[in-house]
């Protein structure tokens, strides 16, 4: 079998199985289950969607989450039905008030705006490297939760924000889940793809053999952005009422705990470390309900999840500051994967 | 009250405010200088301060003494967090070094709201520090503890300028700052001086979080990140690294946030916090040595 037809076949066997999954899974397994699944494909997207600047340009971004925050927030507002806008939400503009949209055209407009907001953004601060652009984005997000908190004619302010429809179902979450990687492993592995590794590893090589450093780095952002937005939206359809903070640090913390445990050179690194990290966190919060062993009475622990949380970060920093999969992928042996990076890699060394 | 009083009020609040940052900016330069780490848990070396403070105060220690206390617990934080956490990655990149900061305020964060709750305690402060002063009749009022504020900040400030001009030890960590392995040829322990430095910038922030627990009359766990930000905000506006940088810098973001939201509408004003990061991103782009080219002068 030539190697392009094992990789197509790859590719069918995983969309088969995740449609199992998609499909299969809610008849089979218990809601709780169902939700973990879920939670881990939305999370997957968050994720990848910002492996894109972090991991493989080398943007290191704190703002994402103000992506996602924002597609939840645009998402929301224009799914609401006709009715409850009037209620919740009196002092919209007369023309937001008029409809609603379904969820996919919500979810797709809410990427595309997020994904605007990430150009007017990203057209400053990707001239930023390092170090600074870390602290720029954060900033970006921080403007983000006071503006959600005090344009309250739009988002009520800090109080709750309900009334979007519960429509993110598991098929939803795993077929947005499946375009991403798509998306992401055409852009990740091919000519541009090599581009990005190129700025992230060598800004000034990469700028001499003729590669648009600010292109590069906007392009990644941008799309990185748009795939926020749209794990917003669905994060939004899944809440059905969130506020202000649900997109701030805390999430941010999680998420970058996500890539950096997986890998942040990797898809499937990605995909990895939020496995890993939610199944552990799911663990870690049935014991902090606190629970007995014979005689002996655990009391409840809240919080305690977020701390084991921390020090496993700071341990993987320490011990294996490429994460688990470093920049490898899972690729059963039928592509040549990432090699070469792997012989840079080598060199370097 | 006339407009001149109204204005001269907010003059007092923004340098009672801006000594409040500038406390905390120095504490982060000073790490800043000598290891390029922003140590985010720096904020929560000022929230365990000012615990440590209200924890004794509440059983009955008299208060100076736990004001000492508090600062000694502060300063012992912020040597365990250097040892446990940021050696083992000191050579690792800037961002890495960044994360690990963080991921150490959520650890302290957590471990705050695991053993107090996130609900807020009162902080007790004597009555001689809430007496409030007033001048011209009423117009300008200010409390005790503004004063000791601006007060400490000065005195602290000149402890430290002394400190790192006149003493081996501190004349050794500016070396540390601007040369590190230069530093280490030349036979300073330069191991000890980042122990130094860690220990000096958080009795600083400890000193700072105590004040700041006693302008706001509460402590939580939490208490620190929000004037973390805003000092790293006026670091950066000063001329991140740089020990005069952090002084000017503090001042003039305590007084860009007052006056925001003394003179602007309250339309535009419940935007400060935005506005303040906006600062922070326009100083980064256009002018990432902040007002002081820290090349020029005194740098740590």
């Amino acid at each position: 079998m030539s190697r392009e037809a094992r990789i197509t076949l790859l590719v069918l066997v995983a969309l088969v199985a995740g449609a199992a999954v998609a499909f299969g899974a809610p008849h089979v397994l218990s809601d709780y289950f169902v939700r973990i699944i879920l939670l881990i494909a939305l999370n997957a997207i968050l994720v990848l969607a910002l492996s894109l600047s972090n991991g493989f340009t080398g943007v290191f971004s704190l703002g994402h989450v103000g992506f996602i925050g924002a597609g939840a927030y645009i998402s929301g507002i224009l799914s609401i039905p006709v009715q409850q806008k009037m209620a919740l939400l009196p002092h919209l503009p007369a023309f937001l008030h008029a409809f609603s949209l379904p969820f996919l055209p919500a979810t797709l407009v809410a990427g595309l705006l997020t994904a605007l907001l990430a150009v007017v953004v990203g057209y400053p601060l990707m001239r930023l490297s390092g170090y600074f652009v870390s602290v720029a984005t954060m900033g970006f997000l921080i403007i983000v939760n006071v503006v959600l908190i005090n344009a309250s004619d739009f988002t009520r302010g800090a109080r709750t924000f309900t009334g979007v429809p519960l429509e993110t179902t598991l098929p939803w979450v795993m077929g947005w889940l499946a375009i991403t990687l798509f998306v992401l492993a055409r852009l990740v592995y091919s000519p541009f793809g090599r581009a990005m590794k190129a700025v992230r590893d060598d800004t000034i090589a990469a700028s001499a053999v003729g590669i648009g450093v600010l292109r590069t780095r906007l392009i990644a952002f941008v799309t990185g952005a748009f795939f926020s937005g749209v794990g917003g939206s669905l994060y939004a359809h899944y809440l059905g009422s969130f506020s202000p903070n649900t997109f701030y640090f805390a999430l941010t913390m999680s998420l970058i705990t996500m890539l950096v445990l997986g890998g942040m050179g990797s898809l499937t690194g990605a995909v990895v470390g939020v496995v890993c990290v939610s199944l552990l966190s799911e663990v870690l919060r049935t014991v902090e309900r606190g629970f007995t062993i014979g005689d002996f009475a655990v009391p409840a622990l809240f919080g305690a999840s977020q701390i084991v949380l921390g020090f496993i970060f700071i341990l993987v920093m320490i011990f294996r500051p490429k994460g688990i999969m470093g920049d490898r992928e899972f690729t059963f042996g039928l592509t040549q994967g990432s090699a070469t990076v792997n012989q840079t890699e080598e060199r370097k060394r | 009250m006339t407009q001149l009083d109204y204005i001269l009020q907010q003059i007092v609040n923004a340098v009672s405010l801006g000594s409040l940052y500038a406390l905390v900016a120095v504490g982060l330069s000073i790490v800043f200088g000598v290891l390029k780490l922003t140590n985010f848990a720096h904020g929560d070396v000022m929230m365990v301060g000012a615990f440590g403070v209200a924890l004794l105060a509440g059983i009955g220690v008299p208060f100076p003494v736990a004001v000492i206390c508090g600062i000694a617990a502060a300063a012992v934080t912020g040597f365990l967090i250097e040892r446990i956490a940021y050696r083992p990655i000191r050579d690792a990149p800037d961002v890495a070094r960044l994360l690990t900061s963080l991921a150490v305020t959520y650890i302290i964060e957590n471990v705050g709201i695991l053993v107090f709750t996130s609900s807020p305690r009162n902080f007790p402060l004597p009555d001689i520090l809430n007496t409030s002063w007033e001048v011209s009749n009423g117009a300008i009022t200010f409390t005790s503890i503004n004063l000791l504020t601006i007060a400490l900040t000065f005195v602290s400030l000149l402890l430290l300028g002394w400190f790192i001009t006149r003493t081996t030890t501190g004349l050794g960590m500016r070396a540390a700052a601007e040369d590190m392995s230069a530093a280490q040829l030349v036979g300073l322990n330069v191991n000890r001086l980042i122990v130094v430095a860690f220990i000096v910038a958080s009795a600083y922030a400890g000193l700072a979080g105590i004040l700041w627990a006693a302008q706001a009359g509460v402590v939580q766990p939490q208490m620190g990140f929000t004037p973390l930000l805003k000092a790293f905000v006026a670091a950066i506006i000063g001329g991140f690294g740089s020990i005069a940088g952090a002084l000017v810098g503090g001042y003039i973001l305590g007084a860009l946030e007052i006056f925001i939201v003394a003179f602007l509408p309250s339309a535009v004003s419940s935007y400060r916090d935005a506005i303040v990061f906006a600062v922070l991103i326009a100083f980064l782009l256009v002018r990432p040595g902040g007002l002081l080219q820290p090349n020029r002068e005194i740098k740590l």
